[in-house]
């Protein structure tokens, strides 16, 4: 039922009040969380260092907007609303296709549009973001997953959650939506873990709800020979958001675009601990390892980093 | 030097700060640091108001009598810019404030210290005037009045043995709602208050009686007015009775501030007059109160910290006092225990509302205020409000739940939910709001979690904030804010694992 402290720590387990303190407010200065706290500023810095982003296709501000909401997406088929400072999938609303005159999410259910007029206007008023501040909407383009994942996910997109730590990446999982989590691939939601190897890319465990499974319960498709594809690009990806950004330790959000390859979707200040789980690793030993590296070592450009990562493990 | 040792360091001097403030008190002042060791005093403020008319004022105040089982500690007037005399009239005592012009609002205190001895308590002495006023209802106005009154007192009179279960009989038919001639007299005698009326009948019933006025000195009250009793003699004694149940006896822990004489307060110059009444509950070390009954200088030692301030802040900062203990158990379950609960500080007001109501009723209250509101917002989700008026309109939906969870325990006789009133609205509001969201988005198993998490911690809380120790320790050694403030620095430097967590990972390394 329980374990003890001595145990976590032989398996270098990072808890939550270790990663707040040592990790977070050490290496992660107050004035830059304004650029990943916020999806608009971080698509936009993201595209001036030259990385890739899913496309923008509307901002809404305030109220007023509403009343051409219609103009706006009534001619769209697929489209994301998000509260632009909102977290662990609170807000999104993913929609696939339509019905004439009514949206269709993903798993099937359809609204109306008096029905996102309403979600877009609970987002405003500040419903899903930190502290009930009043945010903004962003209206994203679909993306359209590689079809790799075609068997491992259901009713959404897949996502890559890696950890950066000073612009090495330290632990990676692959987040599959299933039907509960409602198309987000958030693991609050019900989404799957599925711990990659840093190397190959290769799956080792996948977890939902931090219980270890062995298949997707809406799939039935075992993970055990998923691989990702382009894998060092994928982590070189990862690696620049910490130039772009000057976070030292985040969790980089990407996804795998049929398209544009991958592309960044956003990042976390304040990335969780169920990696951990869905890897059957602690970050501790990693992190440990890039705290102990030269000045020198910490200068080199992201490719390098990825290689000497992948050579450590 | 790193930020580490920098919190430990500030930590542990704020720890040791305090400690040592609360170690020279306790030696430097006597001050006992166990609750046993003290005793209760009751601090007793009379206020007066009134509306002066802008020429000279005069105001009287009726001062408590000496009582057998109690010991009056210390006595002080508040009288800014007016004169002040205690003044024997006709063998009671009155305070005299006086002042050549004044106008506007006017407020003056009489504060006072008591020791209540233990249940010892002899016969009042008697004193005061027998004398019966034979109330002037003659005429033929009163007829009517003459009958029933002569009817009722037959009653009473057939249905008694002596003076004493007479006067209990007259006292409880008056106020019998089914008696006829009950219902008669209170028809004509209008415009008299209930104990009026009652002194009128026992005058006219040929027995001595008057107005007993006093204080009950059971908890921590404010702005109350005085208890009336009736007080009969029985050829004997002077006996108290209960006016409205007729029931005999001088209460316990009531204080006797008035027999007999006319009136509370007289005002010259003013209008509105009016007194009010606040109590409040100190435990005192022994050996003080042995100081100030023997008066003298060593009395002064009472007048340090918060025993100075006026006795309605002291009742609120009892309270507040208690809060940073409120603050620290959160901090606790959250950084070490790792209990997840519904925004951070709430449970803090919960435990404050569950001092109120007491501990299951403030629960039960809490859970039913949430269901019905989850409900209520699940319905109003689909109106398509704006989240501010959606919240409003949450809050006057509780407001309304509250009102009626009063009245529907009122009439059942439950006293304790009347108190619903400290429920913090607002917040609870927010709370439905964010669970109907979790609700949403991350099902009802996490709405459950953390309504448990939070009523879980604000238990804590509560049996921390109604600990007899930890209550007496804050009011007498504020000192120990510092180790407060010094835990809750280290804490926040806490790096090592949640309790929550040894469970949530408890597989790591099984693999
Ligand atoms: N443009 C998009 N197309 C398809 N799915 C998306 C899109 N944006 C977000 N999602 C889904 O929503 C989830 C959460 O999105 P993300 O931008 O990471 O927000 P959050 O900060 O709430 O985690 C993603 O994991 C993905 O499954
Ligand atoms: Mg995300």
């Amino acid at each position: 039922m329980i374990t003890s402290p001595a145990k976590l720590k032989k398996n270098k387990i990072l808890g939550m009040n270790s990663r707040n303190i040592e990790y977070i407010a050490r290496y992660n200065a107050r004035h830059l969380y304004p650029l990943v706290d916020d999806k608009l500023k971080t698509k936009r810095s993201a595209k001036n260092a030259g990385i890739a982003v899913p496309e923008l296709l509307g901002v809404i501000e305030s109220q007023w907007q509403l009343k051409n909401l219609h103009g706006m997406i009534g001619n769209w088929d697929k489209f994301v609303i998000k509260p632009t400072r909102g977290s662990g999938g609170k807000g999104i609303l993913v929609i696939t296709g339509r019905d004439s005159e009514l949206y269709v999410k993903p798993n099937g259910s359809k609204l109306d549009l008096a029905a996102i007029r309403r979600h877009i206007n609970n987002i405003l008023s500040g419903l899903y973001s930190l502290g009930g501040k009043p945010d903004c909407v962003m209206l994203e383009a679909l993306i359209e997953y590689d079809a790799v994942f075609n068997d491992y996910t259901y009713e959404g997109v897949p996502d890559l959650r890696i950890i950066v730590f000073k612009g090495f990446p330290v632990m990676a999982m692959l987040r599959c939506s299933t039907h509960a989590s409602d198309g987000r691939a958030n693991l609050h939601q019900g989404a799957i873990g599925v711990g990659l190897d840093l190397i190959t890319g290769h799956s080792l465990f996948a977890v939902q709800h931090d219980r270890p499974i062995e298949k997707h319960p809406d799939t039935d498709k075992s993970f055990s020979e998923l691989e990702i594809p382009g894998w060092d690009n994928i982590l070189e990806l990862a690696s620049s958001c910490y130039e772009m950004t000057g976070l030292g330790y985040i969790g980089c959000d990407i996804v795998l675009d049929k398209q544009q390859g991958p592309v960044i979707l956003e990042l976390n200040a304040r990335p969780g601990l169920a990696i951990q789980l869905a890897s059957g690793h602690g970050l501790l030993e990693r992190l440990h390892y890039v705290e102990g590296l030269d000045a020198e070592t910490l200068e080199l450009p992201p490719r390098e980093k990825v290689r000497l990562v992948q050579s450590h493990y | 030097m790193s930020p580490r040792a920098q919190v430990y360091l500030l930590g542990f001097m704020l720890l040791l700060l305090g400690f040592g403030l609360v170690a020279y008190k306790s030696k430097a002042l006597g001050l006992p640091i166990t609750p046993s060791a003290y005793q209760t005093v009751w601090t007793i403020e009379a206020k007066v108001e009134f509306q002066a008319k802008g020429s000279e004022v005069k105001v009287s105040l009726a001062l408590p009598k000496a009582q057998t089982n109690m010991d009056v500690l210390d006595e002080t007037f508040s009288s800014s810019g007016y004169g002040f005399t205690v003044e024997n009239i006709n063998g009671h005592n009155r305070a005299i404030w006086s002042k050549r012009h004044a106008e506007g609002k006017q407020t003056l205190y009489y504060k006072l210290d008591v020791h209540q001895h233990q249940n010892h308590r002899a016969p009042l002495p008697v004193e005061l005037s027998t004398e019966v006023k034979r109330p002037d209802w003659g005429g033929s106005r009163y007829e009517s009045l003459r009958v029933v009154t002569a009817s009722i007192i037959e009653q009473s009179r057939a249905t008694s043995a002596d003076r004493e279960t007479f006067v209990a009989q007259l006292l409880k038919a008056l106020n019998d709602p089914q008696n006829k001639d009950a219902r008669l007299i209170r028809n004509i005698l209008k415009d008299r208050s209930q104990m009026q009326t009652a002194l009128e009948l026992l005058a006219w019933a040929d027995i001595p009686a008057h107005m007993l006025r006093g204080i009950y000195l059971k908890e921590d009250r404010s702005r109350m007015a005085a208890v009336e009793l009736v007080e009969i003699y029985d050829g004997e004694h002077w006996l108290v009775f209960e006016p409205k149940t007729g029931s005999k006896g001088l209460p316990k822990n009531f204080l006797v501030w008035q027999r007999g004489d006319k009136s509370l307060i007289d005002v010259e110059g003013g209008t509105r007059s009016r007194v009010r009444f606040s109590t409040l509950e100190n435990n005192v070390p022994k050996r003080h109160i042995a100081l100030k009954q023997m008066g003298g200088e060593q009395a002064a030692l009472m007048d340090y910290s918060i025993y100075s301030l006026p006795i309605e802040q002291q009742s609120v900062f009892k309270f507040i006092l208690l809060m940073p203990v409120g603050a620290l158990i959160v901090i606790f379950t959250r950084v070490v225990l790792g209990v997840r609960t519904a925004g951070t500080f709430m449970p803090i007001l919960l435990a404050i509302a569950f001092v109120q109501t007491s501990l299951l009723s403030g629960v039960l209250i809490f859970l039913l205020i949430l269901a019905v509101g989850l409900w209520v917002r699940s319905y109003l989700s689909r109106l398509d409000l704006l989240l501010v008026s959606r919240i409003a309109a949450v809050v006057v939906i509780v407001v309304g739940m509250m009102a009626m969870i009063s009245i529907v325990s009122y009439k059942l006789g439950i006293e304790q939910a009347l108190t619903v009133t400290f429920f913090p609205m607002i917040v609870i509001a927010w709370t439905i709001e964010h669970m109907s969201i979790l609700w949403e988005d991350d099902g009802p198993v996490e709405v459950l979690i953390q309504t448990t998490g939070s009523l879980l911690v604000a238990i804590f809380c509560y049996i921390a904030m109604t600990n007899r120790y930890i209550e007496h320790w804050m009011f007498n050694f504020p000192e120990l804010l510092l180790v407060l403030l010094g835990t809750i620095i280290i804490l926040g430097h806490y790096t090592g694992y949640r309790v929550s967590e040894l469970i949530r990972f408890r597989h790591m390394g099984q693999q």
